[in-house]
């Protein structure tokens, strides 16, 4: 056959750090590439895989259809999320109700162990959202290739991972070869500037950005976002802007490595200890891309310009700030695009021109792999001391990333703040975000939420879903509509 | 894979930007451990007015007849029409799988969402991108004509109209091939399984933290805590 010949080129990994004007998805790239064909796909060589129950059992089918074993099973993580239940952790595998969900979740069970495969299930303490878990255990390290059957895989490139969301074939094909066969993308860079207000927060910031560029402008690119407005995050509010950029249409997003990263890295149970976190870590300072690299496409944002931001309709791209309305002017510009705000305000049951802080909220979901990290409750708990959730909201939940966050927010504390306020405390999990376990919105509802889309019925049928930052999300429990929290600290 | 070489089919219009998979296939129907079963919800929130539950079947639904694709004409729609930026956001390959179950063969659309694309190839669902102009036209034309049809033959890579106009697409010429032989790309990655063990055995060589010594970490201490 035609590619069975196909001349291999690896390229010396010394040869590609050499390489003048690299960037850092450059340099992960070549450090991986097992080898090019000649129709310039290439075979990237994949460090980790994060395996869930909803997009692994169809992949574990076809591996043992084809009489196939694991290339490499230190490579796999797995751990329940997508559909456990948020109450009643302690009934395990009991507590679900949903009988589908149920043998979804049993058959990552089975699969892991009939494979050897390391799963933090439904009963340990370090069961999570996969993409905190993740990090939380230091799985995920730097200058890694980090593969999940899920586009918010995005998150890990913060630790300047080359994080990727892939499809159940792809997730097959990794553990089958432990690579993934793919053409470069393109180099985008997103500089933010300035620094950041007070309120405002890593979630304002990335969705100011998927605003700005819409939902495919990041399409067929890496982002790398740079800029001292980056290198101030915390590594949770990296993550958080690494993980929304999908929402831009990009499959991966990073962060160069600084003191940051390996302080947040070191001493976590999966990270390297001794000579060998030196001789990581030596290596680890080499990522970030080089004063001259050269981008295909540049973006630069002041950060001191953004406000908090809302999103009012059903793109994550539809979002302006909290001081502003939705949009009046539905039919200027590209008449696909007016068609699609005139539904996505339809489907909203909002005005154009209407005031964000006008939108009156039924629920509130603080939670999701974009904002359940202690850090994100910490800004919802400041937000939230001695206040409480408003007589119209019915509902206001905070759903922790992972066993862990939940024991330290417990630790510091927090979880009084929450339900002295009035909120629910539940046990971790994707939950709300996408709503395949029983958090779920109703039909019409205005949900206030930390999550990372908007799409019709994503948190239940007709729910009616607005993306903010945890410090919004709990303002807005406070007043029962949406307030600049700005006026709240 | 099925193999994919030419067909000829009804073009369904959906006339909308940033379709995503969301929509494509909602998440209450990803609870399956099966690559079936998908074809009766796809689009499950446009098509029908009452919320889709696993096991519900159409029959038993309150359908969307405004719904482009429960009109009469376009039941048996082998080619599905779409604007910019097709199947975004989520990861999910069942989108794919409905797609398909449904009948649809091929889409067309002025760009894809890059995952979505991806996991087009996995699968036999061929998707075709053609400029903004001519997917216009194309809209037009389905709109004017009934029983509308397109011949799009995938080893010449492209797609005819009734009155015999023909665009051309452009397409990688390996998943092409792929394509048209229904090959299985894990074959074909690891015909070149020496060569990823050369690698894995140099690469750990300089990246000694991710070698025996995670290996250990990961696997032999299972059952320590914390």
């Amino acid at each position: 056959m035609d590619w069975l010949s196909l001349p291999y080129a690896p390229q010396s990994p010394e040869a590609a750090a050499k390489q003048r004007m690299a960037t850092l998805y450059d340099k992960i790239w070549a450090d991986h590439l097992v080898g090019e064909r000649a129709d310039g796909q290439q075979i990237l060589y994949i460090d980790q895989q994060l395996l869930h129950e909803v997009t692994s059992p169809q992949a574990f089918e076809g591996l043992r259809l084809a009489g196939r074993e694991p290339w490499r099973l230190a490579a796999n993580l797995a751990t329940p999320d997508h559909n456990v239940p948020t109450e009643g952790r302690d009934l395990g595998l009991s507590g679900i109700d949903d009988s589908v969900a149920l043998e979804q979740v049993v058959t990552l069970d089975d699969n892991c162990k009939r494979y050897g495969i390391r799963q933090f299930d439904i009963l340990d303490v370090r069961q999570g959202i996969v993409h905190v878990v993740g990090p939380e255990q230091g799985v995920t390290l730097p200058g890694m290739t980090i593969v999940c059957g899920d586009s918010h895989t995005s998150t890990h490139g913060a630790f300047a991972a080359l994080a990727q969301g892939i499809g159940t074939s792809e997730v097959e094909h990794v553990l089958a070869t432990q690579c993934l066969v793919q053409r470069k993308m393109r180099n985008m860079a997103v500089r933010c500037s300035g620094a950041l207000a007070a309120g405002v927060s890593a979630k304002d910031l990335i969705l100011k950005i998927i605003g700005d560029l819409g939902t495919d402008g990041a399409t067929g690119h890496t982002i790398e976002y740079l800029g001292e407005a980056i290198s101030a995050l915390s590594m949770e509010g990296r993550m958080t802007v690494c993980n929304m950029s999908i929402e831009a249409g990009a499959r991966a997003g990073l962060v160069a490595v600084d003191d940051v990263t390996l302080e947040y890295v070191q001493g976590r149970p999966f990270a390297p200890v001794g000579a060998l976190w030196d001789e990581a870590q030596a290596h680890w300072r080499t990522l970030h891309s080089d004063a001259d690299a050269r981008f295909d496409v540049e973006y630069q944002l002041d950060a001191s310009s953004v406000a908090p931001q809302v999103s009012w309709g059903t793109s994550p791209e539809m979002v302006v700030g909290v001081d502003e309305t939705t949009p009046d002017s539905v039919s200027s510009g590209d008449p696909h695009q007016a068609d699609s705000i005139r539904r996505a305000l339809e489907y909203m049951g909002l005005a154009p021109g209407q005031p964000i802080t006008d939108i009156q909220l039924d629920r509130v979901f603080i939670g999701s792999c974009t904002n359940a990290r202690i850090e994100d409750l910490r800004d919802a708990a400041a937000v939230l001391r001695g206040r409480e959730v408003a007589g119209n909201v019915k509902q206001a939940m905070v759903v922790p990333g992972s066993g862990l966050v939940k024991a330290q927010a417990e630790e510091e504390g927090l979880v009084e703040v929450f339900t002295a306020a009035g909120f629910q405390w539940r046990d971790p999990g994707c939950s709300m975000c996408l709503a395949m376990n029983p958090d779920k919105l109703l039909p019409g509802e205005h949900c206030a939420s930390t999550s990372n889309r908007n799409f019709e019925g994503r948190q239940g049928h007709g729910g009616r879903t607005h993306l903010v930052s945890p410090a919004m999300a709990a303002a807005a429990a406070v007043r029962g509509h949406f307030a600049d929290v700005r006026d709240m600290l | 894979m099925k193999a994919f070489e030419k067909t000829e089919g009804i073009v369904a219009p959906l006339d909308r930007v940033n379709v995503d998979t969301d929509q494509i296939i909602p998440k209450q129907f990803l609870k399956s451990v099966k690559r079936t079963g998908f074809g009766d919800n796809l689009f499950d929130g446009w098509r029908y007015m009452d919320e889709g539950e696993v096991g519900v079947t159409p029959n038993e639904r309150r359908v969307n007849h405004e719904f482009v694709l429960n009109r009469p004409r376009f039941q048996d729609a082998k080619i599905l029409l779409a604007r910019r930026n097709f199947g975004c956001g989520s990861s999910r390959e069942h989108a794919v799988w409905a797609l398909m179950e449904f009948g649809f063969e091929v889409v067309i659309a002025p760009s894809f969402a890059d995952i979505f694309f991806n996991n087009c190839f996995k699968n036999g669902l061929l998707p075709i991108v053609l400029n903004e102009e001519i997917v216009g036209e194309l809209f037009e034309a389905v709109e004017a004509e009934e029983n509308f049809a397109l011949r799009v033959d995938l080893a010449a890579q492209t797609v005819a109209t009734p009155s015999g106009q023909v665009f051309g697409f452009d397409m990688d010429g390996l998943a092409r091939d792929k394509l048209l032989r229904g090959l299985d790309d894990i074959g074909l990655t690891l015909d070149a399984v020496d060569r990823i063990r050369a690698f894995e055995q140099e690469y750990f060589e300089r990246r000694a933290w991710l070698g025996t010594a995670r290996e250990r970490v990961v696997l032999d201490e299972l059952d320590e805590g914390v």
